[in-house]
């Protein structure tokens, strides 16, 4: 028994451990890191890739959180208008599927079909990706530029302030500091919170 | 009724299945108490002598629920030295008769539970702990002298130690 609960209290420390780090992640005005990481097509995806881009709107996502799924089609919408003109969205799922079941390489296909992704949607395996950006929830954007230096983090938060209703949104985050940087000027909102699932590591 | 009686001699194991069901559809939904955060925010502090956890939560997320438990029994456990668990579900609109109210009846929660509407959450979550992600499950325990902040999921140890610092 004792045994046991000495595992329980190591298990314990790794977990929080873990937290420790996610939340050492970047902030506004850091390079983030390129990963190479496997989309539902089979093919590696990385930020290297794509050699006409500005810049990227990269969303850690999932199938299974409610919130992730009210935004699908805001995601896709996302993607419609800006992949063309320079920044387009790179869906990343950053949950463990042992921990979240319905968050399989199978599942995450499925999906993509079903809803008809524009956009890569690639796993996190390992999770080192979400753990590096310091992603704690799903859905969580961060707008990245390319700059001479590597991709700058330009924001970090919500897609918009309203998951209820699409059509009733009135402070479109992403599209607004995307439209700000497409213009050069300085995003005014830079960091958002909004209610998430926390990721399974 | 007679024949009914009857009928039930010959296959009471099934009679007792659907009777069972028949109470569970008797026992009413539970009304919801539902703020904004304007409304929440009387229940996030206070002068009195309690101790009180809030819990957010919501019915579709796992790690929530597996933690649900934990909280009722400190609920439980802790009456008698003022401390009061309220469960903040954060469960969409829609989903308050489907799965909501049904949760709360058929697991018989004790604890104290508001719902949190408000789309705001850009004010809201900084407003309650500077440090929260937005990710949930979270949680706080407060007093009127003191006050902690989790974004976490925690055990019943885990809680009830966190628990103690507020409590000596």
């Amino acid at each position: 028994m004792k045994k046991i609960k000495g595992i329980i209290a190591i298990a314990a420390v790794v977990l929080l451990s873990s937290f420790a780090t996610v939340n050492t992640g970047y902030k506004i005005g850091d390079i983030a890191s390129d990963f190479s990481l496997k989309n539902v097509d089979g093919n590696m995806v990385s930020l290297s890739n794509y050699s006409n881009a500005k810049g990227f709107i990269v969303i850690f996502t999932s199938n299974t959180c409610p919130y992730s799924v009210a935004y699908e089609d805001r995601i896709l919408a996302l993607d419609k208008t800006y992949a063309s003109k320079g920044y387009p969205v790179i869906a990343i799922m950053p949950n463990n599927p042992t921990l979240q079941t319905g968050d399989t390489m199978e599942a995450m296909q499925r999906r993509a079909q079903q809803k008809g992704f524009t956009f890569p949607y690639v796993m996190d395996e390992g999770q080192k990706t979400a753990s590096q950006y310091g992603a704690t929830k799903t859905p969580q954007v961060y707008v990245l530029q390319k700059t001479t230096n590597g991709n700058q983090v330009k924001y970090i938060g919500a897609i918009d302030e309203n998951y209820q209703d699409a059509s009733a949104v009135q402070h479109k985050y992403v599209e607004n500091a995307v439209e700000s940087l497409l213009a050069g000027q300085p995003i005014k909102e830079t960091q958002t919170r909004a209610i998430g699932c926390s990721i399974k590591y | 009724m007679v024949i009914l009686l009857a009928s039930c001699k010959h296959d009471a194991s099934q009679q007792e299945q659907q009777d069972v069901e028949v109470s569970k559809e008797i026992i009413a939904l539970p009304t919801l108490e539902v703020y904004d955060y304007e409304g929440l925010k009387p229940l996030l502090k206070t002068r009195s002598d309690s101790t009180y956890i809030v819990n957010f939560w919501a019915t579709w997320c796992a790690p929530c629920i597996k933690e649900l438990p934990y909280f009722e029994a400190i609920n439980k456990n802790y009456k008698d030295r003022n401390v009061s668990v309220t469960l903040v579900s954060l469960d969409f609109p829609k989903k308050y008769e489907s799965h909501l109210k049904p949760y709360i009846r058929d697991n018989e929660i004790k604890s104290r539970v508001v719902v949190l509407n408000d789309s705001d959450s850009n004010t809201w979550i900084p407003a309650i702990d500077p440090d929260w992600s937005g990710a949930i499950p979270a949680t706080l325990i407060y007093n009127k002298s003191k006050r902690a902040f989790y974004e976490q999921p925690f055990t019943y140890e885990e809680l009830e130690t966190e628990l103690q610092k507020f409590l000596n």
